[in-house]
């Protein structure tokens, strides 16, 4: 299998109008991180094909792999109802007790100068992993079933893959952990059934992730679109 | 296999030798989904992205997002993270008290994080970006693999910084325990929150391509 353009001298002396001339761009591919040109081998289900210079992976298709992160994000969202609603934590001191669920992290900054923040934190480990499981449920949901691509799927996935940086639930699970012993000489704490909640949520959420490969998702929607 | 195939290819070639890419052929990569188009244009026929026009290193809005980052980091540090009241009694810690507290009551591994995510993550990216932007144009004693995994290292470190907010909010939203014990947030959460959107934002913008020009023999 050709996987690397031959010979980097040989398609140089090429006129590269020849090349759109000849239709075969979609079989091309650039890297996206190094610009690296290389013809795309069939890779077969299981393999990855990665960047020769900079390893990117270019390719890794898998049976069923849409299908899977339908899946996935789809109990990711059943979780995240669950992590949001449910107390996370509980503290008892001097005879005091608090719960506090996630939505409680967030409408502590409601009032005051504090307003911004509230609406960030909301947006980092709710907003946000809600809207990518969406996003990815509408575009891939069609693409495990052998259908067409939804409407506006193209657009759907761009904005998937870029909220991707942004959903910081693990992140978040951290800070509960830095909490914990922040709290510990104050107040007696205990887990609450969201913390697990959330915990299961980004272990579903690393798997999906381990399975998606952004340039084999972009070709299949390109070619159920035709 | 195809991935056997690539590795020999890869190696067959002399080290540092050009490679061919995209921009050297005379073609348009798409940056999202390395789609090649001819270089006249506009937007990627498979994902709709627009597709870059010329020798655009994008290093104008690095340059902006790492200042703005920057300057919102001073407040972050130097203004109280995090407003205490015990038993009628107010305390105001910074970022670096902070640690010092946890360190001080004998949670080292906590405040070793707090200090990596804090302090180490949010200046290694300062210099990280700010050595990658200024490789563009000048030679540099890092070659281009070495630089493109900083990237990537930068690009997967910065959001782990966000740590501390999570961490004020979480407390603030627990410890409102009346006269027992009360905990708000600081000024400077909102200004250390912004610092991590605003690198993030910066590193993102910078254009991996751009560390592999010099390799291609194509000057920006």
């Amino acid at each position: 299998m050709g996987a690397q353009l031959a010979n980097a001298e040989n398609l140089r002396a090429q006129p590269p109008p020849a090349f759109a001339a000849s239709g075969a761009m979609a079989d091309l591919v650039a890297c996206p991180t190094c610009d690296a040109l290389f013809r795309m081998p069939n890779a077969a289900s299981g393999q990855r094909v990665r960047c020769t210079r900079c390893h990117t992976v270019l390719a890794a298709p898998r049976d069923g792999a849409m299908t899977l992160i339908v899946m996935l994000a789809a109990t990711s969202l059943i979780l995240m109802l669950a992590a949001v609603l449910f107390p996370f934590l509980e503290l008892t001191a001097a005879g005091l007790t608090r719960k506090s669920s996630v939505l409680d992290v967030i409408l502590v900054f409601v009032d005051g100068p504090f307003v911004g923040l509230a609406v960030l934190v909301a947006a980092l480990i709710i907003l946000l992993p809600v809207a990518r499981f969406v996003t990815l449920i509408y575009v891939l949901a069609p693409m495990a079933f052998g259908w067409a691509p939804a409407r506006h799927a193209t657009a759907m996935f761009r904005l998937a893959e870029r909220i991707k940086p942004w959903a910081m639930a693990e992140i978040f699970i951290m800070g509960v952990a830095v909490a914990l012993v922040k709290v510990a000489g104050l107040a007696h704490l205990s887990l609450g059934p969201a913390f697990w909640a959330f915990v299961a949520l980004v272990l579903i959420t690393a798997t999906k992730d381990n399975f998606m490969c952004r340039l084999t998702i972009w070709k299949t929607l390109e070619q159920r679109a035709q | 296999m195809p991935v056997d195939d690539m590795e020999d290819a890869g190696t067959a070639r002399a080290v540092g030798a050009p490679m061919m890419t995209a921009r050297s052929a005379g073609l348009l990569a798409c940056p999202n989904c390395g789609r090649v188009h001819d270089a006249k244009t506009r937007s990627c026929a498979r994902c709709g992205m627009q597709l870059p026009s010329g020798s655009d290193a994008n290093l104008q809005r690095v340059w902006a997002w790492l200042a703005a980052g920057l300057i919102v980091y001073v407040p972050a540090n130097l203004y109280p993270m995090l407003l205490t009241t015990t038993l009628g009694r107010a305390t105001e810690t910074t970022i670096l008290q902070g640690v010092a507290d946890l360190a001080h009551h004998g949670s080292y591994g906590v405040a070793f994080v707090v200090f990596l995510a804090s302090i180490v993550i949010p200046v290694t990216k300062f210099i990280a970006i700010s050595y990658l932007a200024l490789s563009v144009q000048r030679s540099t004693i890092l070659r281009a693999p070495q630089r493109h995994r900083l990237h990537r290292f930068v690009e997967f470190i910065g959001r782990w910084s966000m740590i501390d907010v999570f961490v004020v909010a979480i407390l603030a939203s627990l410890v409102q325990l009346d006269f027992a014990a009360t905990i708000n947030p600081g000024i400077a959460a909102i200004s250390f929150a912004l610092s991590v959107v605003f690198t993030m934002l910066s590193a993102q913008s910078f254009n991996p391509k751009s560390i592999w020009l010099d390799q291609d023999g194509v000057k920006p």
